[in-house]
């Protein structure tokens, strides 16, 4: 076995997955990834797994479409022989009051500069997209077409798979412990099973990065909270998009297998790392779901669980090296929005860990924000 | 595997989501030998009857495949509810849909699933 690379990538999720292959890509020979689970056994493979690119920043925007893009033709770019199952039925964001609506007419216009083909809809235009909807209260929607749905365990599989095609060694039920540090520099991983020498590191590990990140001196502001989420029985195609209300902090998808994926937030759900369930959950789903798309309340509930939002004060990752030069660098924090950002997220961090340009310029989501007070407030996220 | 070998491969696995030993098989090539990663690439044991037939028989076919005792291969994680329910049901009166739901309520729910308020 191995015991020096050129990068060792920490996560095993789209973010990391993503970026070995970015890396392998561009001629990074020696690349291992660690996982502490299997692949997709945290904040990817528990998500709701939707792709919208209707955004109140422009970053987000930029990084969301250009991740489009890239689902568009994922299997192709990735030789995958299986099928990532991307289905654009489009979001439909609700604003329940004037506040968001005037908001979403904000978005709209910065995504509109931007190329990304969302539109204002009044009650009536969001019931023609979906018929079932409550209009109860309704001020107003913001639509999207070509947002949608993938399969999040074979999206982490088909880059994983690509990126070891490539040559990079994924090591999954390998936990990495911390940086062992020289001089200031990343000098090694330690893991459960040996030390790894390694000048690069990229810390994707969701919630758990801020641990990574103290062993390199590193204070990394974000915490875990809990989300909790259900899943459905399959059921004959009813509604084509996402529809997601802010307001209500609800959002409901029916994914191309036939079942519903929704899920409600919760201010006090518990911050750390557990990711158990509560019956509690059930009702609040309930309740807004058969008030706000009364057919589903006819379809059964199949399972529930939960997983963990890495959150930052601005709703926005730091993409970053931290500090700097030393070779350690971060991509987490995505509060929420994770795996729909993972393609791009993956060409950026390979970029920036090869000291290249990124394809986008993401300055503004370094760490050094936090203290200066310079947020990027990201409004919409549920 | 010479144990294994002599089984149908097209013997279904997963009755709800429609898995053959095949499939299963051909994951576990490509070097899938849990039964969390299995579940999750294949969807085997995600359908309504949650595993309670096909999470055994997939045990039993990665303790074969991996050469362990099948007490050592993880179940992974069962997950709530038991049984499937429909969603109306929480929305009624709390009282009564706690107490259906904890008899087992049945297959059905007597269709007064649509009460939304």
């Amino acid at each position: 076995m191995k015991t020096t690379a050129d990068a060792v990538i920490i996560g095993g999720g789209i973010t990391g997955c993503a970026t070995a292959f970015e890396l392998a890509r561009n001629g990074m020979k020696n690349v291992v990834l660690l996982e502490k689970e299997y692949l997709a056994s945290g904040a990817t493979g528990r998500c709701g797994a939707g792709v919208r690119q209707q955004f109140g920043t422009r970053i987000n925007c930029l990084m969301s479409k250009a991740s489009v893009e890239l689902f568009e033709n994922l299997n192709d770019y990735l030789g995958f022989d299986g099928d990532i199952e991307f289905n654009q039925g489009g979001y439909l964001l609700l604003a329940h009051s004037e506040a968001t609506m005037a908001q979403f007419a904000k978005n709209v216009a910065l995504e509109n500069s931007l190329g990304i083909p969302a539109r204002l809809c009044t009650p009536e235009e969001a019931k023609e997209i979906v018929p079932h909807l409550n209009t109860e209260g309704l001020v107003g929607a913001s639509f999207c077409a070509e947002d949608g749905h993938l399969n999040p365990f074979k999206v982490t599989q088909a880059y994983a798979e690509a990126a070891q095609r490539l040559g990079v060694e994924v090591r999954k039920f390998t936990e990495a412990t911390g940086l062992i540090m020289e001089g200031g520099r990343v000098a090694g991983v330690r893991t459960a099973a040996g030390d790894l020498a390694t000048p690069l590191v990229l810390n994707a590990t969701g919630s758990h990065a801020p641990l990574i990140a103290k062993t390199a001196g590193v204070d990394l502001p974000i915490i875990g909270e809990r989300h909790q989420i259900l899943v459905t029985e399959p059921v004959a195609p009813l509604q084509k998009p996402m529809v997601i209300s802010f307001q209500y902090g609800v959002y409901c998808q029916q994914t191309p297998h036939g079942s519903f994926i929704m899920g409600v937030g919760d201010p006090h759900e518990p911050k750390g790392f557990d990711q158990g369930h509560s019956w509690d959950f059930l009702h609040r789903v309930a309740e807004k779901i058969a008030w706000l798309l009364p057919p589903l309340a006819g379809i059964r509930i199949v399972r529930q669980w939960s997983g963990i939002y890495d959150l930052t004060e601005d709703n926005q990752p730091v993409l970053d090296e931290a500090p700097a030069g030393c070779g350690h660098f971060i991509a987490a924090g995505f509060s929420g929005h994770g795996f729909m950002l993972g393609p791009t997220v993956g060409r950026i961090m390979a970029a920036k860990m090869l000291g290249q340009t990124p394809p986008i310029d993401v300055s503004a989501l370094n760490l050094g924000r936090f203290a200066r007070r310079e947020l990027v407030l990201e409004p919409s996220v549920v | 595997m010479s144990e294994g070998g002599e089984r149908d491969e097209n013997t279904i696995i997963c009755r709800c989501e429609d898995i053959s030993l095949a499939d299963i098989r051909r994951l576990v090539e490509r070097g899938y030998t849990t039964i969390d990663e299995i579940k999750r690439l294949s969807r085997t044991g995600m359908g309504p009857c949650q595993g309670k037939t096909c999470r055994l028989l997939l045990m039993q076919e990665l303790a074969r495949a991996t050469g362990r005792p099948p007490g050592e291969v993880a179940l992974g994680t069962f997950r709530p509810p038991t049984k499937p329910f429909k969603l109306g049901l929480l929305v009624g009166k709390e009282g009564e849909t706690r107490d259906s739901q904890d008899t087992g309520g049945g297959e059905d729910d007597g269709g007064q699933g649509g009460a939304a308020r």
